[in-house]
């Protein structure tokens, strides 16, 4: 912790707030995420977990509060400035893979099309690199050309992820990516993308209503319940010792097998 | 005759004027796509409402016009155009490339190169190149805005991983000024090649999609594609059957139900011209009346 605390927070979050009219849709959110580092954001459906993603990930326009990646202001950012930088530096990894994959286009296609946005314009290259990422996410390298609506869940889920990271960002926004899956798969998926953002050193934000993912990944944890973080910290200490009334619910209401 | 009852060239003076300042807008941004209010013509979506609007505003007494469909001259688009605006402008027409001022056109770019004195007109059916790539219109829109066209490549991609080559072959997509990516129509992408910086005024109208974009003469036109997959003007590897020209855009027309087949160009005057200049095809002897 010591290491993290001497370096600069990649990402800075004072102060967030955005509202559907009258109604909160999170408010009063601070917090700042150093490299290296994965949070955990969890909570129950309806309490800004997804609204707060999508003002992280610009998705959303918050109404107050500022947002610094790397020490620049991202709200700031005129569109092609922050359209760059959101698809070589950051990555969003949906719930639903069909969001954020191209279902008409084959898998070498999905993965390559971050490489060309940013200028690739070597056939050879694209698809070299495609088929390296395939393997990473553990799908065979001669499914490079079927598509993704031939492909399972957990396999449209992990092309998903080789598509989002292809680019080597730092940053990875991930919203439910185990939802929908079957346990086995989940756990799989789990595992891979442990490896990946230790591998790769990436800053992740996960949302998530399972707290068996934030215990797998996040190093740290914030519970959200009606738009504002009523706790923080470690995960360990969060889900081990509960001081807020409601994370205690919560952690009591998983289901022991 | 209920023709002196219309405007000349049909459109009323109000909506030629309308027309033109999209024209001219076009023109003022190569390649960049200017939304228009397409009017109902006497033809149906499809024959080419968007390319006869944008000539009926271009079009003046003294011009001769030139009507093409896919290459030919006489073909039913081509020749209800060319009758239409017989009857509602009283202009003079031609078949000849040459000799036109106006030249509008469906699916093909004459062969003889064109000059500064002539305008083309193109029928596009859909504007957007980004259209089967990004079904949302407030995104495509975004894209051209930022000319951020890494989906345009995607197809390509795509292209190159199914068949091993880019199987565009007609309505291949350009960069405009290094800025906007366009839709050069369904042009056969052997064409394109005579976009790139050609002295004449290229302006095409979409009727259904009510979008309006020009090149102006000398823009820089490029067609995309990759390092290792650079673009090819291709066409069928024959010479025409009828003129013997070997540089020409070719149809494949079928003979007979035995197979036999020939190739002729698709541009007849181009065609016709040689076959008067003396040159002859594998088959051309005697057959002045194939085409």
């Amino acid at each position: 912790m010591t290491d993290l605390q001497m370096t600069r927070p990649l990402f800075s979050v004072r102060d967030l707030e955005k509202r559907y009219g009258a109604r909160i849709g999170c408010t009063g959110v601070s917090f700042d995420l150093y490299p290296g580092e994965v949070m955990g954001i969890v909570g129950e459906s309806g309490s800004g977990k997804s609204t707060l993603l999508g003002c992280l990930a610009g998705h959303m326009a918050p109404d107050a509060g500022t947002i610094a990646y790397d020490g620049r202001d991202v709200l700031a950012m005129s569109e092609p400035e922050r359209r760059r930088m959101a698809r070589t530096d950051w990555a969003f990894v949906h719930q639903n893979p069909r969001d954020g994959l191209r279902l008409s286009v084959s898998a070498g296609g999905n993965v390559g099309e971050r490489l060309m946005a940013v200028g690739g314009r070597n056939y050879g290259k694209i698809r070299d690199t495609a088929t390296d990422w395939l393997g990473r996410v553990e799908i065979a390298a001669d499914r490079i050309d079927d598509r993704p609506s031939a492909f399972s869940g957990g396999m449209q889920q992990r092309l998903q992820i080789a598509r989002n990271l292809v680019t080597g960002p730092r940053l990875v926004f991930m919203d439910e990516p185990t939802g929908g899956l079957d346990v086995s798969v989940q756990a799989r998926l789990l595992d891979l993308i442990r490896g990946l953002v230790r591998r790769m050193g990436l800053s992740a934000i996960v949302v998530t209503h399972d707290l068996a993912v934030v215990r797998l990944l996040a190093d740290r944890l914030m519970v959200m319940k009606g738009g504002r973080v009523i706790e923080a910290g470690l995960t360990d200490q969060v889900l081990d010792d509960p001081q807020h009334a409601y994370t205690q619910l919560l952690v009591s209401s998983v289901l022991q097998v | 005759m209920t023709d002196q009852a219309y405007n000349f060239a049909y459109l009323d003076e109000d909506t030629k004027r309308m027309i033109r300042r999209a024209i001219l807008k076009g023109v003022a941004i190569p390649g960049y796509q200017v939304p228009f209010a397409s009017r109902e013509m006497p033809m149906p979506y499809g024959w080419g409402t968007g390319g006869v609007q944008v000539t009926a505003a271009c079009l003046t007494p003294e011009d001769t016009l030139k009507v093409i469909d896919q290459g030919a001259d006489d073909t039913t688009n081509a020749v209800s155009i060319r009758r239409f605006f017989q009857r509602t402008a009283d202009v003079a027409v031609t078949e000849h490339t040459r000799d036109a001022t106006l030249i509008q056109t469906r699916h093909r770019i004459p062969e003889e190169p064109l000059t500064e004195d002539q305008i083309m007109v193109f029928q596009v059916p859909i504007p957007e190149p980004l259209r089967f790539l990004e079904p949302r219109e407030t995104e495509t829109r975004k894209m051209h805005e930022l000319s951020d066209y890494g989906l345009m490549h995607v197809k390509l991609y795509e292209d190159i991983a199914k068949n091993g080559h880019i199987a565009t072959a007609y309505d291949y997509p350009v960069m405009v000024e290094e800025h906007y990516v366009m839709s050069p129509s369904p042009i056969p992408r052997f064409d394109n090649p005579k976009l790139d910086r050609s002295p004449a005024l290229m302006l095409f109208g979409a009727g259904r999609e009510q979008r309006i974009y020009a090149l102006p003469p000398y823009t820089k036109v490029r067609s995309l594609d990759f390092e290792d997959h650079p673009f090819e003007a291709s066409k069928a590897d024959h010479a025409c059957d009828l003129c013997g020209a070997e540089d020409s855009y070719l149809d494949e027309v079928i003979v007979d139900d035995a197979g036999g087949r020939m190739f002729v160009c698709s541009d007849t005057d181009h065609c016709a011209g040689r076959r008067a200049a003396g040159h002859v095809g594998r088959l051309g002897a005697g057959t002045e009346d194939v085409k």
